[in-house]
Formats: structure tokens, C-alpha cells, sequence
């Protein structure tokens, strides 16, 4: 109980006194997420689409295999990363290992997944209520997409922020693809962890109710704005 | 303007799983009136509705129409005995069409709108479609299926859950319709909704034309002895 | 229709965040140094000297001596500064180093309950300490990571002719830090370095309960990585930072450094030889 109290009490205070360590590591954990937030957006609601809209031959097996990687142990994708960004792996000449871009790339492998198959698994039902219409106006595959996107988008956002709770909250991939710099690539969740290994709990809680404060934060942001749109009714 | 019709459909006929859902089917439907077709329940009226306009698999035959299926396509519209509503306002349910063609949104919200006063709905244009009642969303439905000037109008059933007031109003707008001269494909198990609205029977029964005749000599004195039966009220298998 | 505005906010507050933040100096290098090298706190007053003096930001990337050899050998980082001899002799042989060069040493400890159950308070050397809590079955924890400190811990078994297995033998494969807390929570004897023992929080009822044999001296290391190998690497920068740690601002800095008193680290470079 004592390192509760005392780590509440820390948090309070750093975010008070605008602790510029602690700024500088929420900032960068905000921006190694948000960006793969887009990415991995970008790139797993498209795909969740097309799987709902499109009958192809490996449709059945791209499904299962992204609901298996749903599972995948972050720290797995984080050594895979690591192992191709490698100065000695196939993408080393990048130099891109220990870089922000590194954390990443870790984030996007382990959300999209994640977020592609909550979005297909709305987007299916949605496609089932459209079908008959859709095929009936005779619609080409773009046009089948992009209404699915649009008049899903409510579920999609909370595919989406699902995706943010998994990357912002994660630990071992961006761990070991990262580095844990300090000034470079320390977010929250790898300082959590350093400071757990130095023993130094009430500080690793106190971080680790600004991690809470923040994922609940943007949550709530993200909702508000939602909202905000007068077509977001259902 | 691109001529559709007539419309030739030689020994079509859709199957599924094995089974014939309507067909084979010979027919020939010219490019004015409203044909309207009727049967006991399972004799195919929905399957060859859906056949004629494209949205059924072709399984054996062949349906020509007098210009290329693509562009016969473009001038088609459906509407279905549960209509479908897109999750969005009722003015941009009614502009999708337009949408998909192309047209703007601006212009395309400001046709919807006027054809959503057209068909009655003018205090709900800015509603959530889902949450109108079942007479409002056929409604909806057919301003959407109208909005693109289709030359042929297909409907499966469209009044089949409504009760009598709505069915009135969408009897209106289908006579105003084919007034204006689109073509009316249509599905019914109503008689008296046949007898009102068509100028042309069929007969279907075990997903073939039974019979076909213009519609005064069809309920005056019909050729077969199933038609009759039928009309009478009479189970017919 | 649609309200675009907190939509384009909500992207441009995106691009403002994704926006990276400006270097600290001019020049940045990557070295890997251990655990329980880090753990010391040294870094937190050598770093900031070093970029003041050198302009040169230097990156740490804490790891165990294990990683930190496979991340010189892959190119990864442009130096390492590890504690175990005979992995940074393969390394500099293997040719992935261009040589060794020791900057410091500071010394093994062993930590255990305070009521000490297996009476290492009075072992005459390192060897009968380990001996007596392996006589006693006390509970040990072990890095079981393949660091320095864990290679040290093997040899020390092995020299006290000891097979390091049982019941009461926990090999926890984790980190300094993390195997404290392990240690901490059974109650258990664990071969520590003194710089992490130091600065660890959660003691507990842990006390340290040996220490001062000769043989428990860890000798630092500082290898570059050999720029015919991985020719990326910034070889001319870890060759101005090796003079640096082996110059007199350094030993001051090394030497003075304490904890609660405590010296931690001896400076031992050889002036005289390197580059």
C-alpha cells in the first residue's frame, strides 16, 4: 500500500511541476503510437474491407492467420524487428535499429492485426445488412469499400482505439527494437520497466498512472470528437 | 437515348445448391407499362425478378437485352421487399445513388431532398434512416431507387409489410412513375394490388410462365385453370 | 453534414507530435554498457561531462555483457564497455573489436537476508561464502542470463567446486535490478555488483553479507567495434570518446563518484597504451 500512495502521490506531483523528463518521455510515447496508430490504420482498415467485400482464394486462411497474430507476443515481433533492422540483418544499411521509426514499425506489425480483425469482424455484419443493395446499384469494388469505411466508422474507431491501448501500453517490442535510450528512444512503458529493475517502484507507478492518465485521456478525446460529428449517431 | 428493350430471356434459369429457383424461362417484355408477377409463395417470382435485373446467377440460357447488359444495368433500379438503409441520414440514403455516379454531394443532397418531399418525407430528411417506421423506409427506398431515372423500375414486393396508408402512398408514386414512363417490373401476392397497378400479368408457377395476358383479360377470364384457381383464392400447387 | 474542424485539429496536433525532436549535440554515437554499469548512476555524471567537453551525445543502450557483445558484433552500436574478460578477449580475436582497453573496476558483493541462516559473515573468501550457502541449501537467486555478473557467479561455483543446482538454486534469467527484487522477495542470497546494490530501493530485509576478496574485482572494459567489419560505425568517435574516459577529467569524475559514502569505482587505465 505504501507504494501506492507514494507512487499516486509522485504522479501527481511530476505532472504538476511539468517534470521536463517526464514531458519529454510522454511526448515521445505519444508520438511513436500516434504515428503507428495512422499507419497501422491506414493500412488494416482497407484490409479489413476488402476481406469482408471480396471472395478470393486465400481469403479464409488471411483471416485466421491475422486472428492467430492477434495473439502474437509483442516481444517476438520486437525481435524479428530487430533481427531485419540489424546492421547485420536485410534491412540494416537503413540504419533504422534504436531510432523512434524502429518503435515504430514494432507498433504497426502488432496493431494491425489487432486492429484489422475487430474492424472486419463490424465490417462483415455491415456488409451482410449492404449487400443486396450495393450489388443491386452495382457498385465497384472501391465504391463497396469505401461506403463500408464511412458508414462503419463507429465501430472502426473503436477498433482503432483498441489498437491504441495495445501499442501505447506495450513494452517488450519497442524494449528491444528501441533500445530504451534515455533522450532518444525512452518512452513510458521502457521506463517503467527501468525503473522496476532499479528497484525504485513508487517512481515506476507514478509513470505508470501517467501512462493511465494518458490512454484514458486520449480515449476520451478521441470519443468527444466523435461526437462532435453531428452524422455519428449510431 | 439508348433503347433497353425488348428484353429476350430464352431458356433462363438460376439455380442454387442444385435447385431450380425460377426457370427455364422464355419471355419476351416490351419497353412500356407495368408488368406484374404473381404465383403461390414459392413458385419463383423473387429469383426471376432478381435474374432479369442481374442480381441472380445465370445459370443456364440467356437474357438480351436490346443494348449491351452493362449499360442495360446502369438504367435499373432495385427495391426490395425489406428495404436496405445505409446508416446515414435519409437525404444522404436517397444521394447515394447520385453519389456513386458521380454527381456532387452538394447537388446530389439537393436532388435527394426534393425527391424526398416527392415521396413524402420531407420532416425526416435529416434523421438516421434506420430509425424511420417500415412504410417511411420503402418510401425512402424508392425516392432512392428513382433518383437516377431508371428506365426500369424493379420491386419485390415493396408493400409486402405495410399497412394499408403507406401502401397507398407508394401505389401513388409508382403510378406517377410509370406515368412518367419508366418501366415497372414488380413482384406481388396482393391481388388486388395487381389488379390495380398492372397492365400486363404473369403467371408463374414452379419457376415457369404459366400464363401471361394483358391484365383486363387475365382477371376477366384467364387462360389456365391454375390462373383461375389462384384468383379464387384457391390453393394452387 | 459534417463538422471537418476537429478532424483537421485533431491531424495537425498529430503532425506537431510526430515532428521529432532536435539533437542535443552535435555529434551522436551508440555504446552499449551493462546493467549494472548503468545502475551505478555513473553515466548520469560521466554523460553529461562528456557531452560538454566532446560535444558528443552518447547513447546508452543497457543491456547484459551477452547482448552487448552480440550488439558490437552486429554493428549495432560503435563501442561497448562490458565486465567479462574472456567474452571481450573473443570479441577483439573474433575481429569484431579493434582492441580492449580497461577504464575501471568496481567490485562483486554478495547480498543476503540480515539474520544470514547460512553464516556467510564469517567466510574467509568468496569461495567458502558461496560454499557455505550451498552447504546450508539457503536460497540463491541467479541472474541466469548469460551477463557478467552471471558469468562471474559460474566461475565463482565452479572454483568453490560446487554444482550450482537444487531446489535452493533460482536461476531467474532477468536483470540486475529484476533479480534483486526476486532475491528481496524469497529471502534469498544473490552475487550482486556493489554500484547496483547501492542504488537499489527495495532492500527489504536484504543486507549485504560478503565481501572484499580480490577475486570478486570486476574489471571494466572499452572496446570499439572494428570499423573494417561494419564500416557504418562511427570508429573516429569512439576513439575521441576512449581518450576521454581515459583522461584526468574522468578518473576525477570515476574516483569521486560515491554513494552514500561508498566509493564504487577504482580508475585503472593505463594512460600510457591505447591508440
Amino acid at each position: 500500500m505504501g507504494d501506492l500512495w507514494e507512487g499516486l502521490t509522485r504522479a501527481v506531483w511530476l505532472v504538476l511541476t511539468l517534470d521536463p523528463d517526464l514531458m519529454e518521455i510522454s511526448a515521445r510515447s505519444l508520438q511513436v503510437t500516434l504515428t503507428a496508430l495512422v499507419i497501422a490504420t491506414a493500412i488494416a482498415l482497407p484490409l479489413a474491407a476488402l476481406l469482408s467485400v471480396r471472395r478470393f482464394r486465400w481469403r479464409r486462411a488471411v483471416i485466421a492467420v491475422l486472428n492467430a497474430l492477434m495473439g502474437l507476443p509483442p516481444v517476438v515481433v520486437g525481435l524479428i524487428v530487430y533481427v531485419i533492422l540489424s546492421r547485420s540483418g536485410p534491412l540494416g544499411v537503413l540504419g533504422l535499429l534504436f531510432t523512434p521509426t524502429a518503435m515504430v514499425i514494432a507498433q504497426v506489425v502488432i496493431i494491425v492485426p489487432l486492429i484489422a480483425s475487430i474492424a472486419h469482424q463490424s465490417l462483415r455484419e455491415l456488409w451482410q445488412e449492404y449487400h443486396d443493395l450495393l450489388i443491386s446499384m452495382n457498385v465497384t469494388q472501391w465504391q463497396k469499400i469505401s461506403t463500408l469505411l464511412w458508414d462503419g466508422r463507429r465501430a472502426l474507431l473503436t477498433a482503432s482505439l483498441a489498437g491504441f491501448g495495445r501499442a501505447i501500453g506495450e513494452v517488450g517490442a519497442i524494449m528491444i527494437v528501441g533500445g530504451n535510450i534515455d533522450n532518444a528512444t525512452r518512452v513510458l512503458t521502457t521506463a517503467i520497466a527501468l525503473e522496476t529493475g532499479r528497484g525504485d517502484f513508487a517512481l515506476a507507478l507514478a509513470l505508470g498512472f501517467v501512462l493511465i492518465g494518458l490512454a484514458v485521456g486520449i480515449n476520451l478525446a478521441i470519443h468527444w470528437l466523435g461526437r462532435t460529428e453531428r452524422e455519428g449517431r449510431w | 437515348m439508348t433503347e433497353l428493350f425488348p428484353l429476350v430471356l430464352e431458356g433462363a434459369c438460376t439455380r442454387r445448391g442444385g435447385k431450380d429457383l425460377a426457370g427455364p424461362v422464355d419471355l419476351r417484355l416490351e419497353g412500356q407499362g407495368a408488368s406484374i408477377i404473381i404465383g403461390p409463395n414459392g413458385s419463383g417470382k423473387t429469383s426471376l425478378l432478381r435474374l432479369i435485373h442481374g442480381a441472380a446467377r445465370l445459370s443456364a440460357g440467356t437474357i438480351t437485352w436490346a443494348c449491351p447488359t452493362d449499360t442495360a444495368r446502369h438504367h435499373q433500379a432495385f427495391v426490395f421487399q425489406r428495404p436496405v438503409m445505409l446508416r446515414r441520414s435519409v437525404a444522404q440514403n436517397i444521394a447515394y445513388p447520385l453519389r456513386l455516379r458521380g454527381v456532387g454531394r452538394r447537388a446530389a443532397l439537393d436532388q435527394a431532398r426534393d425527391w424526398g418531399v416527392r415521396v413524402g418525407l420531407a420532416d425526416c430528411l435529416d434523421l438516421p434512416a434506420p430509425v424511420l417506421s417500415g412504410g417511411e423506409q420503402q418510401k425512402l427506398a424508392l425516392a432512392r431507387a428513382l433518383i437516377t431515372e431508371p428506365r426500369v423500375l424493379f420491386l419485390d414486393e415493396p408493400c409486402a409489410a405495410l399497412d394499408g396508408a403507406a401502401t397507398r402512398d407508394i401505389e401513388t408514386i409508382l403510378a406517377d412513375a410509370k406515368a412518367a414512363g419508366t418501366r415497372i417490373i414488380m413482384t406481388t401476392h396482393d391481388i388486388g394490388q395487381a389488379r390495380r397497378l398492372a397492365d400486363e400479368v404473369i403467371f408463374l408457377l414452379h419457376g415457369r410462365v404459366h400464363d401471361r395476358a394483358r391484365a383486363d383479360i387475365f382477371f376477366d377470364a384467364p387462360a389456365t385453370s391454375e390462373a383461375a384457381a389462384f384468383l379464387r383464392g384457391d390453393i394452387v400447387q | 453534414m459534417t463538422t471537418r474542424g476537429p478532424m483537421v485539429a485533431l491531424a495537425c496536433a498529430l503532425l506537431c507530435i510526430v515532428s521529432t525532436a532536435p539533437a542535443r549535440a552535435a555529434e551522436v554515437m551508440r555504446m552499449a554498457v551493462t546493467t549494472s554499469f548503468h545502475n551505478s548512476g555513473l553515466a548520469d555524471v560521466l554523460l553529461p561531462q562528456i557531452a560538454e567537453d566532446l560535444d558528443l551525445e552518447v547513447q546508452l543502450l543497457v543491456v547484459g555483457t551477452g547482448q552487448a557483445i552480440r550488439l558490437g558484433e552486429a554493428g549495432d552500436v560503435d563501442a561497448i564497455l562490458v565486465h567479462s574478460r574472456s567474452a571481450e578477449e573473443a570479441f577483439v580475436a573474433g575481429g569484431y573489436g579493434t582492441h580492449r582497453r580497461e577504464i575501471m573496476y568496481n567490485d562483486f558483493v554478495v547480498i543476503g537476508p540480515a539474520a544470514d541462516p547460512a553464516g556467510l559473515r564469517e567466510a574467509a573468501d568468496a569461495t567458502g561464502a558461496l560454499r557455505a550457502i550451498a552447504e546450508a541449501e539457503a536460497p540463491f537467486v541467479s541472474r541466469g542470463d548469460d551477463s557478467g555478473t552471471h558469468k562471474k557467479e559460474l566461475s565463482l561455483w565452479s572454483d568453490a567446486g560446487v554444482a550450482a543446482e537444487g531446489d535452493w538454486y533460482n536461476a531467474v534469467g532477468a536483470g540486475m535490478g529484476a533479480a534483486l527484487n526476486t532475491a528481496s522477495g524469497l529471502g534469498a542470497y544473490i552475487l550482486a555488483d556493489r554500484a547496483s546494490w547501492l542504488n537499489f530501493a527495495n532492500k527489504g530485509d536484504l543486507d549485504l553479507v560478503f565481501a572484499g576478496d580480490p577475486v570478486l574485482f570486476n574489471q571494466y572494459a572499452y572496446l570499439p567495434v572494428n570499423p573494417e567489419r561494419h564500416p557504418h560505425t562511427r570508429h573516429a568517435l569512439a576513439l575521441t570518446l576512449e581518450d576521454w574516459l581515459t583522461s584526468d577529467t574522468a578518473q576525477v569524475l570515476i574516483d569521486g563518484y560515491t554513494i552514500g559514502g561508498e566509493t564504487l569505482f577504482t580508475f585503472n587505465a593505463d594512460q600510457g597504451a591505447g591508440q
